[in-house]
């Protein structure tokens, strides 16, 4: 086979599993509405996304700003959080 | 017609010969990109999935949160406040929530756990989230035993694991019922972590607000739609930190295409020169290098946005997992519900696609127009 | 036949260093026959020739192709000639593919890419299904004996197989007329005769070959049939041999 069919051949694979996409993204969609009612019931306000910060697992909300601040690498929002670094817990210390 | 669409072939199949020629240059460009379009549409797909759970989770919220705080920090509600509450016109209803963290010291993990009078609980009874199944090694029936701010241990009886998918909501939760919740934190009675207010007409929400804080100055109120708006701005956020690391990869990338595409040799105004007086046209030799941009740029945008959605929707992302991690022990399985945003897509394509292409065919437009009888004179 | 009347090419006119190429060339060249082109250098026969090979437009004066004009698709009927001076960009295009084969003296083959693929490279962009000029290509490197360099690519071939890959892209489109650019100027005696030979066959299946050239070998040729002596961008002398 030429080498230009090939690919063209190859492109419209491609772009027919590319096109495939929003397609398989609603089918999914549709057949997902099976939330536990259990878990519904709690009227819960976030997702368990990282367990460990405070602010993304809350149930309603920290404070303001707390969502922003806790990341080594974040931009600190406040004066005294450039001056010192977050503690590492005893076992990860070198 | 039979004859345009051969002559597309026949300038294609040219095209790939001579991409072929410089292979390790175009396969590693090629990579390259598709390695950015992969990433950033990966990026996409994962912001605007999780965006789309969390507006399903809070469309079940409460339309109004209502802490106390003490000296500035969140405190418990007397149980008063709630009763007073609801007599406030437009409140249709007021609940107590019970809920806090329990810290695992077997595995460092945090827990939430919630109190909740379900039935299906019951006393010494507790449903857990796969994720906290998972850090202790439960089954359905096992005992999880839980130590008392009394320091003494309490057995409560498994009665329920969430299945994985739901993940997202329940990996690290533990519902008890309200009798245990109070002995396991040693939990002062008339008292709640805060109340969950319902009101007949979101309209009014402000209005209620308002008189909830001008009744307790110790008070306060939480919209539903705040809530929304910091989840928004989260992944907008978390999202943006990725981007700009990324940033720099783009960067980099778009200088070497740029340096690749604009960058016509002498080499390739004679090859240029040649076709002409061989007797390629202008539009000829535009078509051949429109086919030499778009073979690489189109192919990386496809199969890296095919590849993107597999890698989030099939895969959980586990590109991901280490930046979104952090130090949580009980880590969910993302099993995302596939989203596709057309309109981000669209500014994917024409970001990546559509620049390459033309920095492909732009600087060659004065070496295609030139005389045919230039080659002459080589 | 082609008929130049009055042929001048001016470079840079209107400005001081204004220079007159070709000047006032009126000549016929015949059909079928090998014509040399003369004349020490800078006398203009490569813009001459490009000029007939509808590559460059004439300052001034008119050029006529008769009885090649088949492949011009607004022929008008029962006239046999084309002026191709003033023929739109795109028609003239359309006549040099299908009429004019180029032999350059570089040879001007495309690096990296196989010899059966510079072969075909011309007939890329006519449309025609690639099987068909495909055969085409290789009948035309069995024909030179070049048929097992097929698959090579050009940067490895000696000068003589060049030559040889350079005629076989000339012929691909099948033309009547090769114009050939000064094409032993980078060949020994040996390979310039042998181009000649290829040439005297090519007049053999009734093409018309225009060379320019200043290679006794070419021009003290018993092949050729007309010689054109060219000198400051004017016909000095133009004789038949026959
Ligand atoms: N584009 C141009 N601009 C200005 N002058 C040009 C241009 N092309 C050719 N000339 C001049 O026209 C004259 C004739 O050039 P041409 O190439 O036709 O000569 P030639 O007979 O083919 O010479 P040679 O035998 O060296 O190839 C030369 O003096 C050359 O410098
Ligand atoms: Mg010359």
């Amino acid at each position: 086979m030429r080498r230009s069919v090939q690919f063209l051949l190859f492109t419209a694979v491609s772009l027919t599993l590319f096109l495939l996409l929003p397609l398989h993204a609603r089918h999914a969609q549709q057949h997902s509405g099976s939330q536990i009612a259990q878990l519904r019931r709690l009227q819960l306000t976030d997702l368990c996304l990282a367990t460990e910060a405070r602010y993304t697992r809350h149930p309603a909300l920290a404070d303001h700003h707390a969502p922003f601040q806790e990341h080594p690498l974040a931009l600190e929002h406040f004066p005294s959080g450039s001056l010192i670094l977050p503690s590492l817990p005893e076992s990860d210390k070198p | 017609m039979k004859r345009a669409l051969e002559r597309h072939l026949n300038i294609l199949e040219f095209t790939l010969a001579s991409l072929l020629r410089r292979k390790a240059k175009n396969l590693s460009l090629l990579a390259m990109y598709l390695l950015v379009i992969f990433i950033l549409a990966s990026l996409q797909f994962f912001v605007t999935a999780l965006k789309r759970e969390a507006a399903i989770i809070l469309s079940d919220a409460p339309d109004m949160v209502v802490q106390r705080l003490v000296a500035g920090r969140q405190d418990l509600v007397p149980a008063r406040y709630a009763a007073e509450i609801a007599n406030i016109r437009g409140v249709t209803a007021v609940r107590p929530r019970l809920w806090g963290y329990y810290y695992d010291a077997l595995n460092g993990a945090n827990y939430t756990i919630i109190a909740n009078d379900d039935p299906a609980i019951g006393p010494e009874r507790v449903s857990i989230g796969a994720g906290v199944a998972k850090a202790r090694n439960l089954a359905v029936g096992d005992l999880l035993p839980l130590i008392s701010y009394d320091k003494a241990p309490v057995m409560l009886e498994i009665s329920t694991i969430f299945p994985s998918n739901s993940d997202l909501i329940a990996a690290d939760m533990i519902i008890i019922s309200p009798g245990d919740f109070r002995q396991l934190f040693n939990f002062p009675s008339g008292q709640a972590t805060d109340l969950a207010v319902m009101v007949r007409n979101p309209k009014e929400l402000p209005t209620v607000a308002a008189k909830i804080a001008g009744q307790f100055p110790d008070s306060r109120p939480i919209l539903k739609n705040e809530i929304q708006r910091t989840y928004q701005s989260i992944f907008d956020w978390r999202g943006g930190m990725t981007l700009i690391i990324l940033a720099s990869a783009l960067f980099s990338f778009i200088i070497f295409a740029w340096d690749k595409a604009a960058g016509l040799s002498a080499e390739e105004r004679k090859e240029i020169g040649i076709l002409k007086s061989i007797g390629w046209e202008t539009s000829d030799v535009l078509l051949l290098k429109f086919w030499e941009g778009a073979v690489i740029s189109l192919t990386a945008f496809l199969v890296g946005t095919v590849l993107a959605y597999g890698h989030v929707f099939f895969l959980s992302a586990p590109l991901f997992a280490q930046a979104l991690k952090g130090w949580s022990v009980v880590y969910p399985r993302f099993q995302l519900v596939p989203v596709v945003d057309v309109y981000q897509l669209a500014v994917l394509f024409f970001l990546t696609v559509v620049p390459y292409t033309t920095a492909t065919i732009i600087p060659c437009w004065r070496a295609a127009t030139i005389d045919p009888d230039a080659a002459m004179r080589y | 036949m082609i008929e130049l009347s009055g042929i001048t090419k001016s470079f840079n006119s209107g400005k001081p260093n204004q220079f007159t190429a070709v000047d006032n060339v009126t000549l016929t060249v015949n059909n079928q026959q090998i014509t040399v082109f003369k004349g020490p250098s800078g006398s203009g026969k490569t813009s001459l020739l490009s000029m007939i090979g509808c590559m460059a437009r004439p300052t001034s004066g008119r050029i006529f192709l008769h009885g090649v004009a088949a492949a011009v698709p607004f022929q008008q009927e029962g006239v046999d000639s084309v002026e191709i001076t003033s023929l739109p960009e795109r028609f003239l295009n359309q006549i040099r593919r299908s009429t004019f084969g180029f032999i350059f003296q570089q040879f001007n083959l495309v690096k990296g890419i196989s010899v059966l693929e510079n072969v075909m490279l011309p007939a890329y962009p006519t449309g025609e299904g690639q099987a068909l000029f495909r055969a085409r290509a290789l009948a035309l490197l069995e024909q030179f004996n070049i048929a097992r360099l097929a698959g090579q690519r050009v940067e490895l071939l000696s000068g003589g197989e060049l030559q040889r890959v350079a005629i076989a892209r000339a012929l691909i489109n099948n033309p009547s007329i090769i114009i050939a650019d000064e094409p032993t100027a980078h060949l020994d005696s040996k390979l310039s005769q042998e181009f000649m030979a290829i040439v005297g066959r090519l007049k053999g299946e009734g093409k018309s070959v225009l060379i320019a050239s200043h290679d006794p070998i070419v021009f003290d040729s018993p092949l050729i049939d007309a010689l054109v002596e060219m000198r400051d961008g004017a016909v000095v002398a133009s004789r038949s041999s026959r």
